[in-house]
Formats: structure tokens, C-alpha cells, sequence
């Protein structure tokens, strides 16, 4: 039997790409676009830490930790919604 | 049923653990009170290696197995959260452990790159790679290549890349175990190398994944412990607080004042200057080659005879006998040596840099070129993680695509607990050196100090070079590994705790490379006897087949570490980008384009592997070539120009060439859904 995909899976894998380009631009902006302006934003400070420097060495990896949780809670999610999720096996 | 004795299975991993974790640290207490009353060091050095490489062996008995899938990708029921921690001890390596954060401490924000590429990856993995990736469900990654552009090109390029980044990697991490073992019980290297190397095959070689799973775990919880127990305690000698990373931006913000300090001080200027002078009269000897060749050697000469006769004390004596004996033998040597040396002292007549500051330097071209590169190291890291063989391969490990998501999760959590540890340790070593070491007198020097400065010069040099009986900033030297190793007796703990951190260091260096090893024999004895060779051999030859070709692979790579091959070790960092070009774009557009076809792939592939390649042959300096760097590159990140051209490369291509067949849509579209009505059956029995 060929493989059937219904409108309700095209739902779900675009659904799917969406929070994959969002959770992607927010992984670009604590990286790429803090990085490249971090001498500018040297005068903020965060908790005694300069902002740029607090970034890089922990605020950054807690939002990559956050960001993997939150796809990982959305899709197991998504695929229960649409009846895509693997049953006991 | 499956999902109750899933959920059973977990509980009694958790309650092992638990019991192991427990045990661990009675034993730990236990040697603590057995220094007290008098254990000698070395015994507390050897206890520690013996017992922990013991129990990996142990740990690698008792999960022996011939079964195929219990080999390659252990039995796929490597509940999230353990499969989270054997990646973590997986992906750090002795230099994550060991070298970290001393690389942070000598480059300040700079090398952050490091930290924000080496977590940030994860998300990569997480979004574009884990979930498809398990629900495809082979053994390797050349597998998933073969099997979605087809054909024996794909994979076999897939392996010649799983290869070439997996083995320089491997050596780096024996020679770690090397040091390691050689520096805590005095062991030769040689031996320290085979002791170490005992401890990785008895393990990967009778259970394959499964017992490198179970080991790496074990290993991650002992690397956890040996980490943070040190820099507790220094946190609370400095901030009286017992978590560095909440508080030590406060110690950050006093040592950048010092720093403005030091910057302005008339005994640091005097040093520097010196150094500067140093370095002046070496560039002006370079400058006078030939010439100033004999003149030197006359100099040293007439500095020897002048000594004897004025009857110098012994000690200046032998100290010029010793010039005269280290005189370079010729005019390229001299010439070499004395441009070394000029650049060191150069390099050392430079004022301190502001911790915080990124990318500090004197004009704003270096400004600029520092960003350059630090944004493209990050790239090439992140993306590096995200195609690195060992890694994705313990994905396959899961029992479900959800199980796969959260164990991306728990990975990252493991490895964050040490990354974001790092940058605090450094800077609470640097604020100990710069405040408590600075301005000692060099009749009372700390005993560390002493100590680690007799074990290896290269790790900590200080010399009265003014000659004012004071130790000055710029007269420390300090080498990068010491960082880490030398925290316990900074923060006055016992030996004991040194002992667990050469254990720690021990454990993440055998970690990954049991993980690499794997890779590498899997490659070998799966993509290449297997799928190319005989399509035919029976499961059970295919496992021995595995096992043989890991000895062998081990073995080489043991020869090749026992040869100290220190010149090569910068091809580490070389790993991620070369990963990067070869692997990321045709692993990723197989799963978001079906429109990606094999040619396409193949082009690509080959392309970014070679303009990697090509750019880190002809840019690195141990090639010789030296040519001139693309818009100032370094070739650490030559990933950067691999990436984007075989992304490029792939989607031109699969333009011009047929659409991929049916079945090769089908198959894309199976590994977007984590289950399909009527789906087909990709996974490896």
C-alpha cells in the first residue's frame, strides 16, 4: 500500500516548518545578531555582567536549552493532534 | 506492553545510577579519609585510574552481546534521559574538560565562540536532524545518504568523510588519556596510551553500542562530579556563595577594574618593556642574517670566557654553557628560533586585555577581523555538531521520534551544565591570579605554583625577569590545561579531589573516543563489508567482522598517538568544519527537499568537502603553503565557504538532473511523519 497524505498532512509538516523558521530565528538572533553587535552593547550590563559577554557565556545556551524543549513539547504534541504520533510498537 | 516495560526499564536504570552515583561518592569519601591518615598521592592516582577504567570494563562485560541491533544501535530502547547523558559524555571531549576553560581564560570573550558553537549546534540537531533521523532508523549516517540518493556514491563518500573527520579526533582524545594517566601516577606515555586504550576496547568491543551507551553514562556522572566540585569551592572562597554561574558576574566586574589596573602600572610597564626590548634586539638580529649569525655565536662565546675569568659563581657558569649548547646549529635555525622567540616576547610585552571586552585590539581593522572570525568559528562549530557521525548516530539509540526530541533536549542540558560552568571557572582563576598572585613576593609563592611549575614548565612559567623579588602579571606564563587541573589546590581542597578531576578528565576522553571508535569500525564494517562488499553476510559474521575491524582501527590510532603527534593535534578544531561541508547540507535538504537528488548530492558533497579541504591544505601553516586568506578566514572556519557551496552546489544540480523516483519521495516523505497509514519499513534488523 502506497503511502496516503491527506490535507491534514500537509497541515502538520507545515505546521512543522513554521516553529522550525521561528525557534531558527530566535537561535540566529542570541547568536549572530548579539555577536555581531556585542561591542555596541558592552555598555549594558546584566547583573554586574556585561550584556554581550552574559550572553555568550550563559543567557544564549539557556535559550538553545528552552528552545529544543519547546519543539520537542510542540511537535509531540502536534503529532498526537494529527493522529501521526507512533503507538506502541 | 511495550511502553510498560519501557517505563520498568527506566526505573531500573534510574534506580542503578542512583546506587552507582552513591557509591561513587562513598568511594570518593572513603579516599579522602585514606589521605588523612596518611595514603601516599601516587597510590591515590593509580586507585583512581585502575578502579574507574575497571569499572568501565566491568560495565562493558556484562553488556556483552552478539546481537546486531544491540551492537550498532543498542537495542534502540535508550530511554531520553540516558541517552542524553551518554551524548553529553559522548560530545565532551579531554578538551572540553581539560582545555575549555583555559582557552577561556587566556582569550577572554573571544573564545565564548567555542562555548555558544558548541551548545548552539544542538538546535541544529534538534529542528533539522534527530527526530527524521530516528524514524528512518538504520545503523550509520552513510546509511541514511545511501539510502535516500541511492546507490554506493552517496554513502561512499558518506564514510570517506565519517572517516577523515572521526580520526584525527580519536587520536586527540588518546593522547589525552596519554597525559592524563602519565601525569597523575607517573606511568610512561606509552603505557598510559594502552592502559587507557584496554579500558575503551574491553568496553566497545564486547557490547559495541550497548555497552558504550551504559559506560558513557556511568562516565558522564563521574565528569559532572569531578567538575563542579572544585569550582564550588572556589566560588565560595571568593563570593562565599556555592553557585559560580549565578555570582560570578560581580567577580567579572572586579576583575575587569584590576585588569584597567594592571594595565597602568609602572612595575608592569618595566616588564613589558623589557620583553619589548627583547623582542626588538632578536628582530634586529633576524634582520642582520647572515652576518649577525657568527656574531652571536661570538658573543655567547666571549660571555662564557669573560665568567671564567672573572670567577663567576657556578651557577651563571653552567647557565652560559648551557647558551652555548642551545645555539641554533645554523642560519635557518637561527633564523626560525629567533623570529619564535621575537613574536614571544612581543606577544608578551602586551598589555592585558579587559576580560569582557569582545574583540579587543589596537586598531579597527583587528577589531573587525576578530568579529569576522568569531561569528564564522561560531557558525562552523554549531553547524559542525549538527553533522558529526557520532553524535547523530546516538539518535538512532531511542526507542521512538518523541523519545528522539526530548533526548536532544536532556543532551543539551548535560552538556550545559559543564559548558555554562566554564566561562565562570575561568574567570574566578583569572581573578585569583590576577589579585592573589600578582604582587606576591617570589620567596613565598603558593604552593601550587611551585608544584605545577616543576610538573611542566609549559603550564606555568614565573620568573623575576625585573628582578624585584615580586611576581608581576607579565611574568607569568601560563599554559592552558592548567586551569582545570590545578583548581583544587587553588581553592586548598585535598589531593584527593585532584585525583577526581584526572579522573573526570580520564572518563571524558575515553567517552568519545569509544564513541568515535565506533564510528569509525561501523563505517567500515557496515557501509563498506556489508552494504558494498556482501549484501549476503549473516548478522552474525557482520558483528565479528565490526569487532575485528575495531581492534584494528584502535590499534592504529593507538600507534599513531604513541607517536606523539603534538603538530597534528590543531586538526581537531579542523573536525567540525570538515563535518560540517561534507555532511549538513545533503543530510538536511534530503529531509526538507525531495526535490534534492542523488547527482545533486553527490556534486555537493563534493564540492564542500573539497573547497574545505582545499582551504585548510593551502592556509594552514603546518602545510607549508601559506597562501594568502579569503576575506581573512582562518582556516579553523574554512567550513564557511564548504557550507554554503554545497547547499548551492546541491540545489543547481538536482535542478538540472531528473526528479528523484517514487520511491525515493516516499522515503522522504516517511521520515517527515513520525507514523504514516500504509508507511514503509526503513528500519535496520
Amino acid at each position: 500500500m502506497a503511502i496516503q497524505l491527506t490535507a491534514k498532512h500537509q497541515e502538520y509538516w507545515s505546521k512543522n516548518l513554521t516553529i522550525t523558521a521561528i525557534l531558527l530565528v530566535i537561535w540566529f538572533v542570541v547568536t549572530f545578531v548579539i555577536g555581531y553587535f556585542a561591542v555596541e552593547l558592552n555598555n549594558i550590563r546584566f547583573f554586574g555582567w556585561p550584556l554581550p559577554f552574559y550572553m555568550g557565556a550563559q543567557g544564549s545556551l539557556i535559550i538553545y536549552v528552552l528552545i529544543i524543549w519547546y519543539y520537542a513539547r510542540y511537535m509531540n504534541r502536534l503529532d498526537k493532534q494529527y493522529d501521526v504520533a507512533e503507538g506502541d510498537e | 506492553m511495550a511502553t510498560q516495560s519501557q517505563k520498568a526499564f527506566f526505573n531500573q536504570l534510574k534506580k542503578y545510577y542512583s546506587f552507582y552515583t552513591g557509591g561513587f561518592v562513598a568511594f570518593v569519601v572513603l579516599l579522602a579519609i585514606a589521605e588523612k591518615l596518611g595514603l601516599p598521592r601516587v597510590w591515590i592516582g593509580y586507585i583512581f585510574l585502575f578502579a574507574t577504567i575497571g569499572l568501565y570494563a566491568g560495565i562493558g562485560i556484562m553488556s556483552r552481546t552478539a546481537d546486531i541491533a544491540e551492537y550498532y544501535v543498542a537495542g534502540r530502547r535508550v530511554p531520553a534521559l540516558f541517552n542524553g547523558m551518554a551524548t553529553g559524555a559522548d560530545w565532551m571531549s579531554a578538551a572540553s574538560f581539560i582545555g575549555m576553560a583555559g582557552g577561556l581564560y587566556l582569550q577572554g570573550y573571544d573564545g565564548l565562540a567555542f562555548i555558544m558553537g558548541w551548545t548552539g549546534g544542538y538546535v541544529l540537531v534538534a529542528l533539522f536532524l534527530a527526530p527524521y533521523l530516528r524514524k528512518f532508523g538504520q545503523f550509520t549516517i552513510p546509511d541514511f545518504l545511501g539510502a535516500r540518493y541511492g546507490g554506493n556514491i552517496p554513502r561512499f563518500i558518506g564514510v570517506f568523510a565519517a572517516i577523515l573527520c572521526s580520526f584525527t579526533y580519536v587520536v586527540a582524545q588518546i593522547y589525552g588519556v596519554g597525559v592524563i594517566t602519565s601525569r597523575f601516577t607517573g606511568v610512561e606515555f606509552g603505557v598510559g596510551v594502552f592502559l587507557g586504550l584496554a579500558g575503551i576496547l574491553v568496553c566497545s568491543f564486547l557490547g559495541g553500542m550497548r555497552a558504550v551507551t551504559w559506560t558513557q553514562v556511568a562516565q558522564y556522572i563521574i565528569l559532572i562530579i569531578a567538575y563542579m566540585i572544585p569550582v564550588v569551592a572556589l566560588s565560595m572562597k571568593h563570593t562565599g556563595v556555592p553557585v559560580p554561574q549565578i555570582v560570578y558576574g560581580t567577580v567579572l566586574e572586579k576583575l575587569d577594574k584590576r585588569t584597567v589596573e594592571l594595565q597602568k602600572d609602572a612595575k608592569e610597564l618595566e616588564v613589558r618593556n623589557i620583553f619589548k626590548d627583547r623582542g626588538a634586539k632578536l628582530n634586529e638580529q633576524v634582520k642582520g642574517l647572515p652576518a649577525s649569525f657568527e656574531e652571536q655565536k661570538a658573543a655567547v662565546a666571549k660571555k662564557l670566557d669573560d665568567l671564567k675569568a672573572a670567577n663567576a659563581p657556578a651557577n651563571e657558569i653552567k647557565a652560559a654553557e648551557k647558551a652555548i649548547a642551545d645555539f641554533p646549529k645554523s642560519v635557518d635555525e637561527a633564523r626560525a628560533k629567533w623570529t619564535a622567540g621575537a613574536r614571544g616576547d612581543t606577544a608578551r610585552a602586551a598589555a592585558p586585555f579587559i576580560h569582557s571586552e569582545p574583540f579587543f585590539g589596537a586598531t579597527e581593522q583587528v577589531r573587525d577581523n576578530k568579529r569576522k572570525n568569531f561569528l564564522a568559528l561560531i557558525f562552523c562549530l554549531m553547524v559542525g555538531t549538527a553533522a558529526l557521525p557520532h553524535i547523530l548516530m546516538r539518535y538512532y539509540t531511542t526507542p521512538s521520534v518523541d523519545e528522539a526530541r526530548k533526548s536532544v533536549f536532556w543532551s543539551l542540558f548535560f552538556i550545559f551544565l559543564l559548558y555554562f560552568t566554564a566561562p565562570a571557572l575561568a574567570v574566578l582563576v583569572k581573578y585569583e591570579v590576577y589579585t592573589n598572585l600578582v604582587g606576591t613576593k617570589f620567596a613565598d609563592l603558593p604552593a601550587w605554583v611551585a608544584s605545577w611549575q616543576k610538573v611542566d614548565p609549559s603550564l606555568l612559567n614565573i620568573r623575576d625577569v625585573n628582578g624585584d623579588g615580586i611576581v608581576q602579571l607579565a611574568e607569568i606564563v601560563i599554559g592552558q590545561d592548567i586551569i582545570v587541573l590545578a583548581t583544587p589546590e587553588i581553592a586548598g581542597l585535598p589531593y584527593v579531589i585532584s585525583g577526581l578531576v584526572a579522573a573526570g578528565g580520564l572518563a571524558a576522553a575515553l567517552s568519545t573516543a569509544d564513541g568515535l571508535l565506533l564510528t569509525i569500525a561501523n563505517a567500515l564494517s557496515h557501509d563498506v563489508y556489508y552494504k558494498m562488499i556482501d549484501p549476503h553476510a549473516s548478522t552474525q559474521r557482520r558483528v565479528t567482522i565490526s569487532k575485528i575491524l575495531l581492534l584494528g582501527v584502535a590499534l592504529v590510532a593507538a600507534y599513531v598517538t604513541s607517536l606523539k603527534p603534538g603538530d597534528i593535534l590543531f586538526l581537531v578544531g579542523a573536525a567540525f568544519s570538515l563535518a560540517a561541508a561534507a555532511f549538513f547540507p545533503a543530510l538536511v535538504l534530503g529531509v526538507f527537499w525531495k526535490r534534492a537528488t542523488k547527482w545533486g548530492a553527490i556534486a555537493g558533497m563534493v564540492l564542500g568537502l573539497g573547497i574545505t579541504m582545499y582551504y585548510m591544505y593551502t592556509r594552514y601553516p603546518f602545510f607549508g603553503v601559506n597562501a594568502p586568506l579569503w576575506w581573512d578566514i582562518a582556516p579553523i572556519s574554512s567550513g564557511l565557504w564548504g557550507v554554503p557551496l554545497g547547499i548551492i552546489t546541491i540545489i543547481v544540480v538536482s535542478l538540472l538532473t531528473p526528479q528523484p523516483s517514487r520511491e525515493m519521495q516516499e522515503l522522504v516523505e516517511h521520515v517527515r511523519y513520525p507514523h504514516l497509514r500504509g508507511d514503509i519499513d526503513t528500519q535496520g534488523t
